[in-house]
């Protein structure tokens, strides 16, 4: 470093400011080892809680191991629990449910959200208090909320289906209580919980769009709808996307309000592959098991996270 | 005369089109307050049962405002066997400590991705990008196993210590860092500022809009996390706050309806709290770490 930093640059080549980029310091540089001292603390912990287990998780995936047979019992397997987990009837089922689940879910939270950010991006009687109303379930920690609802959704006490008895509804849906009904409780409750999210970011969105437009659309007589269509949704598209990708990746990993409400039940029908997972680790103890399941997982959703990604990119292009 | 005619057919319009906003501000408005009162109802709910003896939580009709409300849940939560004021103790513990942790070294990270060069940066910033797409959800495994093996299992730390080092905030604060100008560190080196002279005198002050939204979301995460206590907590003396709330049982092993709404109103109070007088600071988290 020092011998680059005293060697002239190239003469006539280049002139002296982008030399300095190139050698990276100017004189008064700070010395190299203060950057890494600055970075050291946050480094060291995440090498040590992240980067660690992750090497370890994807070794362990080789491997068949349960915790009581201590570091000694662990056997290397090769890929035996990646084809186990191929074959396996339930990590099928929990696959399939989770894409129920987020398939649902996530394009209504999406549609929840953006139609709230619509109706309160306007004038309206006290709507910084309004905005903040649909934004507290996002900031409620599950237990309470999971709690209520399964109060609330109780099939007979419950007070939703009192409501819906007095419409005299037969055949009232038993929500957790039904292997039918529990998937369609959580997309419930899960929309209820992340739309005032969606609702937020889409509103600060909605800020940023090209008000001079309306103006000049109006002009030239176009209708709301027309306007919408023209101005506000291609500016709204990639925080759609973005909304699209994170409620995924954050909808296909919900676990909490599973392991409190349901148990991953009635039957199976509301494992999904992050409960899964739970499941084959701390209650069977199948480590090297449940490491195959979670990397399968893992990259199964970040294969359709590119994928959206890509997606966003060829719209964009294509535009 | 016709002067005056003009100008009180402009006033005259002008009342006309206030009128009409108004009358269209509170056509959406009514509305829309209605909505939102829907929308709460669950936490009316909530406070309403939280205020009601175990037997009439189900009562049919619902009576949303108790006649004699029974605070004795409250008492009962508060000082009773499960004392929920153990798990609060524990769970301000935790959001402190990762809150404290998080912003000392995710600024410190942040600030030297930004604006120090040294050797070895772009590799170890590439390796950043890489670990933070991992869900927490697939290293609980290993995880489990080396707290158990460091003694960390059933602690506050196998809580406090992962969350202390985050790769999202040292990506917000660099975020940030990169945004502010190159040149005070410069005329500070040649004024013989030392490095970290230049870090807490000069940038550390600008950053504050960053840094309180970095703990503001931090505090979020930690005070609502149900997953990571779930799987390393084991005594009830170490619970943290969501997972104190489930402890709320009758005779037969079921959820004690007033006892446990009681429970997650006091939970929710802290973080309502933090929305309510930090709103804008919250909501500018929020959008800032989702737009980053």
């Amino acid at each position: 470093m020092s011998t680059t930093q005293t060697s002239p640059a190239p003469v006539g080549t280049r002139p002296a400011p982008s030399a300095r980029r190139r050698t990276g310091r100017a004189p008064s540089d700070p010395k190299p080892f203060v950057g890494w001292l600055f970075i050291a603390p946050n480094l060291l912990g995440v090498v040590a809680f992240t980067f660690i287990p992750l090497i370890s998780v994807i070794l362990l995936s080789f491997t068949q191991w349960n915790l009581v047979s201590g570091f000694g019992g662990i056997k290397f397997v090769g890929l035996a629990n990646f084809i186990a987990v191929f074959q396996d009837p339930t990590f099928w089922r929990s696959l399939l449910i989770t894409i129920v689940y987020a398939g649902v879910a996530v394009p209504l939270t999406l549609v929840v959200g953006l139609a709230l950010a619509l109706a309160l991006n306007r004038d309206l009687p006290a709507r910084g208090l309004l905005r903040a109303a649909f934004f507290v379930p996002y900031i409620v920690n599950i237990v309470a909320i999971g709690m209520t609802w399964q109060m609330l959704l109780d099939p007979s006490a419950g007070l939703v289906n009192q409501f819906l008895g007095l419409f005299g509804l037969e055949h009232l849906p038993q929500w957790f209580a039904s292997s039918h009904w529990a998937l369609p409780a959580l997309i419930l409750v899960t929309i209820w919980a992340q739309a005032g999210y969606a609702n937020l970011i889409f509103l600060s969105a909605l800020q940023d769009a090209p008000t001079q437009l309306y103006e000049a659309a109006r002009i030239d007589g176009a209708g709301r709808w027309a306007s919408f269509r023209a101005i506000t949704w291609p500016s709204l598209l990639p925080t759609t996307i973005f909304l699209l990708v994170t409620l995924f990746v954050g909808i296909s990993q919900t676990f909490g309000m599973i392991a409190l409400i349901t148990g991953g039940g009635p039957g199976e029908s509301t494992t999904t592959l992050s409960f899964y997972m739970y499941q084959t680790s701390f209650q069977f103890y199948r480590f090297g098991y449940a490491s195959a399941v979670g990397l399968v997982t893992f990259i199964g959703i970040f294969a359709i996270m590119l994928l959206m990604w890509r997606a966003q990119r060829g719209k964009a292009l294509h535009d | 005369m016709t002067e005056t005619t003009s100008v009180t057919s402009i006033a005259g319009r002008h009342a006309l089109r206030r009128r009409r906003d108004r009358i269209r501000r509170w056509s959406w408005g009514v509305p829309l307050w209605i909505l939102a009162l829907v929308f709460l109802l669950p936490f009316a709910w909530m406070i309403s049962t939280s205020l009601k003896p175990d037997v009439q939580a189900f009562a049919i009709p619902m009576q949303w405002v108790p006649r004699d409300p029974h605070w004795g849940n409250y008492t009962e939560v508060l000082f009773g066997e499960n004392s929920i004021l153990i798990p609060f103790g524990n769970s301000v513990c935790v959001a402190a400590l990762r809150v404290l942790g998080e912003l000392t070294t995710a600024t410190l990270a942040g600030y030297a991705f930004a604006k120090l060069r040294f050797p070895g940066r772009g590799a170890v910033f590439v390796g950043y990008l890489a670990t933070s797409l991992i869900p927490a959800q697939l290293l609980l495994v290993p995880r489990f196993v080396y707290f158990q093996k460091l003694s960390l299992y059933d602690t506050l730390w196998a809580l406090i210590l992962p969350g202390m080092f985050t790769v999202l905030g040292t990506f917000l604060m660099r975020q940030y860092f990169v945004s502010q100008p190159e040149e005070f560190a410069e005329a500070a080196r040649l004024d013989g500022a030392s490095e970290i002279q230049i870090f807490s005198r000069i940038y550390l002050p600008n950053a504050m809009p960053m840094i309180s939204a970095l703990a503001i979301l931090t505090f979020v995460w930690s005070w609502n996390d149900y997953e990571t206590p779930l799987v390393f907590l084991s005594t009830p003396e170490n619970f943290t706050l969501p997972m104190g709330l489930t402890s709320f049982t009758d005779e037969n092993g079921a959820m004690a309806a007033g006892l446990s709404m009681a429970a997650s109103v006091i939970s929710i109070v802290p973080i309502l709290l933090v929305f309510l007088i930090f709103q804008r600071r919250f909501v500018a988290a929020m959008t800032e770490s989702a737009l980053k």
